[in-house]
């Protein structure tokens, strides 16, 4: 057990440090630099700001300088200047000292904000959306499967599995617009575009206040991102139930003579909703991902938005340090969904 | 069953008069039972007659602009969406009213099923060719090949999808587009992409981020296969391993492939829509239902319409391949039945 997480942790480190390098080298492939704009800057000029930003140097050198700043983590007494250069992801004070962790540079299109302080920003808006719509989908998936199981063919179990399809069926940027529609345009109840939440962030992550501004804002776009997750957990659970259900333990404690609620909550239930567990790595990246969509048919000012005009503003630290966060998430989900189920099921816990 | 009011046959007759079968026309008879497979099936028909007939069906092409007609209505548009009353030019030449170029909705719905089609059938293809070459090999030979296939598919997965793509479409877009010189690679490639509206590079964007799922499935399908008798039998009888490939592993395999893809179709109708709706994917004028979705959206508080009917087009179509897909997956193993 101990060598398979091992194992597990050393793997991610080999990916994570693929998939910067298939990065930087893909993006610095893009012809045109940040500083190419309509009027041409002096040759001068241009080779100040290149050195500046290491530009002019070799690409190589480039990267091994970038996955130093991002990885080895800095202990100092020195206070933090309020440069770009000098903005860490990670900041803590612990006595006399300060951890500081993971300088991904700063934004080429902005004077005044590095990457770091573009992720403070933005990221807990796209965090407060991601983790809304799990909680949706599990609150409506698992429930909507469990439901479908228990009653297998009857009008309980087509409703389950047609609202299934429909989350599967209707992708966000047809589903946004059309709630947007029916709940903005038409009823008026709730505004179409927009986030409730601005910082500082509670804890650099929570909204200040969970006031109901915050909930009308935050409805349509979890809807939009949580039911198509909601559609997969209730297929899942479903299928996961009705063959639980067919196991011999289950005849086993039904014929001890156990109330049918009690063999449905601790023996059914329990074993089926493992299955369900390990989707919850590829969930997890699906919903990642699935706030770009969101974010961008509901104007909601996460990361996601960010990254797609960064892309056409060539702004090489704020693309790259995104596609690494994320990656990084996605790594870390899988692993820790692995670890998770190695526990939950003994069987793969012996081997 | 009711069949007390026939009289019994002799037992050998009916065994003799039962029809010949075989997997292909058992999980066909069970497809053509399933009303929502066969509805979507449908569905799927009609839009390829959509497509084929493309230019007769639409009223004039879709680049057309037509300025003094733009954002006509017609008159059971705006009696649908009655706060459009009062502005909305009324004008029923346009069945689903035009865009704010004067563009008709209609003809460009009716193209648009073209590239979202195009996707549905050259994307699966693309994922499969990569992914069971490459499965193929690796659970064939198996060791230390295997190991090292295998955690590149583990790598490859770790990237964000949806942001690989993004990447790569910018990627395409801003460096092959603007070479001057003609018979240079980057020059054919970029000639080739507008030819074909912009599809080119979102089909290579699709390959190269979604084939891993289906090798992970070739290889266990390939590594069970390659251990059952019959592929010993032929080994045995001196087939090389180019036959025993094609002639008796994959053959045996292909069924969870093809199901496992139909699944697949609706990603990749969502990808190139999501493409399209932000810019990265088809070149304007061609007609992405998920770039009209992107310019209805804008003006969705005064014309409702022109996001919502290319939605509706693309929901439907979504719809379509989902019901087939699970039928096909029931038809060719009915033990998965209800499994995602």
């Amino acid at each position: 057990m101990g060598q398979f997480v091992v194992r597990r942790i050393l793997w991610m480190f080999v990916v994570l440090f693929v998939v910067s390098f298939v990065t930087f080298f893909l993006m610095h492939q893009v012809p045109g630099g940040p500083f190419d704009s309509e009027k041409a800057l002096p040759a001068d000029i241009m080779a100040n700001l290149r050195a500046r930003y290491h530009l002019d140097q070799p690409l190589w050198r480039q990267y091994t300088q970038y996955v130093y700043d991002v990885l080895v983590p800095r202990v100092t007494s020195k206070p933090p200047s309020p440069s770009v250069l000098d903005s860490f992801l990670i900041d803590v004070k612990m006595g006399d000292v300060y951890f500081r962790w993971m300088n991904f540079g700063p934004s080429f299109t902005s004077k005044s904000r590095s990457v770091n302080d573009i992720f403070h920003d933005q990221l807990p808006v796209s965090f407060q959306l991601g983790v809304m719509a799990v909680l949706f989908a599990m609150g409506l998936g698992i429930p909507l499967g469990i439901l479908a199981a228990l009653k297998q063919n009857t009008w309980l179990d087509y409703l389950g599995m047609g609202v299934a399809i429909f989350g599967v069926s209707v992708p966000a940027i047809v589903m946004g617009p059309i709630l947007v529609w029916i709940f903005a345009v038409t009823l008026k109840w709730l505004p179409a575009t927009g986030w409730g939440a601005k910082p500082p962030y509670l804890f650099g992550f929570l909204p200040s206040e969970f006031s109901l501004n915050f909930f009308k804002y935050a409805l349509l776009p979890t809807i939009t991102l949580g039911m198509g997750g909601s559609a997969i957990l209730a297929r899942l659970t479903r299928a996961s139930l009705l063959q639980v259900i067919r196991e011999d333990y289950i005849r086993t404690a039904r014929a001890k003579g156990l109330a049918e609620r009690l063999v449905i909550v601790r023996h059914a239930l329990r074993n089926s909703l493992i299955p369900v567990a390990t989707v919850l790595g590829p969930y997890f990246a699906a919903v990642v991902t699935g706030t770009f969509v969101v974010e961008l048919v509901f104007g909601i000012p996460g990361l996601g938005k960010y990254f797609v005009n960064s892309i056409s503003n060539r702004d090489y630290p704020v693309i790259m340090g995104t596609i690494l966060l994320y990656a990084m998430v996605l790594v870390i989900a899988n692993v820790v969904v692995d670890i998770v189920y190695a526990f939950l099921d003994p069987r793969i816990r012996i081997q | 069953m009711a069949t007390t009011e026939t009289t019994p046959k002799p037992l050998g007759e009916a065994i003799i008069s039962r029809k010949e079968t075989n997997l292909w026309k058992d999980a066909f008879s069970r497809l053509t039972r399933n009303r929502a497979a066969v509805t979507g099936g449908v569905i799927i028909f009609l839009l390829f007659l959509v497509y084929v007939f493309a230019p007769v069906i639409a009223i004039r092409s879709y680049d057309v602009q037509i300025s003094k007609d733009n954002n006509a209505m017609p008159q059971w548009l705006v009696a649908l969406f009655p706060m459009t009353q009062g502005y909305a030019r009324v004008n029923n030449a346009y069945p689903l009213g035009a865009d704010d170029l004067g563009r008709d909705v209609f003809s460009r719905i009716v193209y648009g099923s073209r590239i979202s089609l195009t996707v549905a059938f050259v994307g699966p293809l693309i994922a499969m060719l990569i992914g069971t070459i490459y499965g193929s090999l690796s659970g064939f030979f198996g060791g230390k090949l295997d190991n090292l296939m295998m955690r590149f598919v583990d790598t490859m997965y770790a990237f964000p999808t949806l942001l690989l793509i993004i990447l790569m479409m910018a990627f395409f877009r801003s460096s092959f587009a603007g070479i001057a010189e003609p018979g240079s690679f980057k020059y054919t490639m970029n000639q080739l992409d507008t030819k074909v509206g912009g599809l080119l590079f979102i089909f290579i964007g699709i390959g190269i981020t979604s084939w891993m799922g289906m090798a992970r499935l070739t290889r266990g399908q390939v590594l069970s296969l390659r251990e059952k008798e019959f592929v010993e039998a032929a080994r045995a009888t001196g087939s090389t391993n180019l036959r025993i490939m094609f002639r008796h592993i994959l053959p045996n395999a292909i069924g969870p492939l093809i199901v496992s893809e139909t699944l697949a179709i609706p990603g990749y109708i969502s990808y190139e829509a999501f493409l399209s709706f932000i810019g990265l994917g088809v070149n304007p004028p061609t007609p992405s239902w998920g770039m009209m979705i992107s310019d209805g959206a804008r003006v969705i508080r005064t014309y409702p319409h022109l996001a919502l009917i290319p939605g509706l087009a693309l929901a439907i179509t979504m719809f379509a391949f989902n019901f087939l897909g699970d039928g096909l997956r029931d038809a060719l193993d009915p033990r998965m039945r209800g499994s995602s």
